[in-house]
């Protein structure tokens, strides 16, 4: 019975797909994810998932249903909006979570009316904020979030230090590097490719889902970075594998199986994570020798 | 000795409004240095333009073949996120940032320096300790570590012993000294006037504007002190452009 309701799914092409992708996915989401956290850059990356989908839409406006013009419209609302939100936070008085949640709403907003507009239906329409079920991740899609996928990997490789310096010690960086801000702003970049990637497997509601709590489960687990990292990508994984069966057997979008799946994962660390978890801190046992 | 860095007629602030204003002066290669003043001195704004992290309002600063990367610098609150998931070991390591660069690995050599380093500070058995863990001094100890590696030619310390206890003050001082043997050129700024007596061969005496400059014992006389005080007014908001010519 559980063998069938593992494996079963296999057989379906699409499921493979899908599959591949929140592999794919998880090996880039997890380290952005846990830069993006130890950044405290969480609600960024929420703002800018909401922020691709105007592009997305005006893609899928021109030229419908298809991969390519929907990932260019994607990517250039992304930086647009990683900009334009950096610039109004440093040139106005607002604090960059007011302007931040400003872009998040107007962008939805002008999303869902673009691709409204353009005539979609409504289950169509769920499956943009939602993601589709995982019958239907298709060959391109699954490849513009693999090669998402790999130049995160080697380009996160690359500014691995500068990244990590300028989380712990920005002035201290600033004295011996200028290679912070090429950091900063390749990380930008990094994370609107994985939200792209989100976007197809999950959609833009919950894209964020698969980057932000597999690294929010791994924090509770570990204090070295490298460790959580790992951690993150494999949560990520797992949150995934479940929530694409989860999916296919209850015919729910993938957006909120994922998420849910991961956000079961996260309830298990509050309470039982050896870093800060709930059930430690409440029982924390004998005070030690020294 | 011939000189490191110059400071002609150098006024530096924010908003317009001078925090050091017409500096001149020499700081002699190999010298140690103690900055001295009030709080509101300045002395914190000199420091930040000695590294070269604001630009002069009028004036300038000249280094003398100094490049950016031959001065160490720790600031006065270093900005450092306590809670990021990095070891003592690691953050050390990063002293060696301009030997290993963006790429670099870390060789048999390193960590031996790595090493050294730790146990000039007494952090040996801190390795892998998260940052988060270490007290107020241990994390003072563990910054002379990473400034030790460094091996810059110009040192600047921006009140580097601040809430730190004498143990460890003395322990960090020992260092300063060693630097100065080693010819490094060193600039603190400090409170505590006996520890500047007691260590430091020369002393400016800033208060928005040069008080005295030159030994120790000449710069800290009582007068002087009151001098400090008495020039160390707050901002005036409606401060007329300043009008001194260049000397």
């Amino acid at each position: 019975m559980l063998f069938q309701m593992l494996f079963e799914p296999l057989n379906d092409v699409s499921v493979r797909h899908s599959l591949a992708a929140v592999l794919a996915l998880a090996l880039s989401a997890g380290p952005v994810g846990v830069f993006l956290m130890l950044r405290r850059m969480s609600l960024v990356g929420d703002a800018m998932s909401h922020a691709i989908l105007p592009g997305v839409a005006l893609g899928f406006l021109a030229a419908g249903l298809s991969v390519l013009p929907m990932t260019l419209g994607g990517l250039a609302a992304g930086f647009l909006i990683a900009l334009l939100a950096g610039a109004v936070s440093r040139a106005t008085a607002l604090q960059e979570d007011a302007s931040l949640a400003v872009f998040l709403l107007v962008s939805l907003a002008l999303g869902v009316v673009i691709v409204t507009v353009k005539g979609i239906d409504v289950e169509q329409l769920m499956e943009f904020l939602f993601g589709e079920t995982a019958a239907k991740m298709n060959a391109d899609k699954l490849l513009v979030i693999a090669v998402n996928a790999t130049i995160s990997i080697v380009a996160l490789a690359l500014i691995y230090r500068p990244l990590a310096l300028d989380c712990v010690d920005p002035g201290f960086l600033r004295s011996v590097s200028r290679a912070g801000g090429v950091a900063h702003l390749t990380f930008l970049v990094l994370l609107v490719l994985n939200l792209i990637s989100a976007f197809y497997a999950l959609g833009t509601l919950l894209g964020m889902g698969i980057i932000i709590i597999p690294a929010a489960i791994a924090r509770f687990w570990t204090r070295d970075i490298s460790m959580m990292i790992v951690l993150a990508i494999a949560s990520a994984f797992l949150s995934g594998l479940a929530g694409v069966l989860f999916a296919f057997h209850a015919g729910i979008p993938s957006g909120p199986a994922v998420t849910l799946a991961a956000g079961i994962g996260y309830a298990a660390s509050v309470l039982f994570g050896r870093v800060g978890g709930l059930v430690w801190r409440l029982f924390p046992g004998r005070h030690l020798e020294a | 000795m011939s000189e490191q860095l110059q400071f002609r007629d150098l006024t530096l602030g924010y908003d317009r409004h001078p925090a050091v204003h017409h500096l001149s002066g020499t700081v002699r290669s190999g010298s140690l240095t103690a900055v001295v003043g009030p709080n509101g001195a300045g002395k914190s704004t000199l420091f930040k333009a000695v590294v070269g992290a604001i630009k002069p309002l009028a004036g300038r600063i000249e280094r003398h073949g100094v490049r950016p990367q031959d001065i160490a610098y720790l600031p006065q609150v270093a900005d450092i996120d306590r809670t990021f998931p990095i070891s003592v070991y690691d953050m050390v390591a990063m002293g060696l940032w301009h030997g290993r660069g963006l790429f670099g690995g870390i060789g048999h050599k390193d960590r031996d320096r790595i090493e050294t380093a730790l146990s000039a500070v007494g952090l040996t058995g801190f390795e892998q300790r998260p940052i988060g863990t270490l007290s107020g001094g241990q994390m003072q100890r563990m910054l002379f570590a990473r400034l030790l590696l460094q091996d810059a030619r110009v040192i600047v310390l921006d009140e580097p012993f601040n809430a730190i206890d004498a143990k460890t003050s003395s322990d960090l001082l020992d260092l300063v000294r060693r630097w100065h043997a080693e010819q490094r050129t060193v600039l603190a700024a400090l409170h505590d006037l006996e520890v500047v007596k007691a260590n430091f061969p020369e002393t400016l005496l800033l208060a928005r504007e040069l008080v005295a400059w030159g030994g120790t014992r000449d710069v800290l006389t009582p007068e002087n002190m009151l001098k400090a005080r008495r020039m160390c007014e707050a901002f005036d908001e409606r401060a007329e452009a300043c009008v001194a010519v260049a000397v």
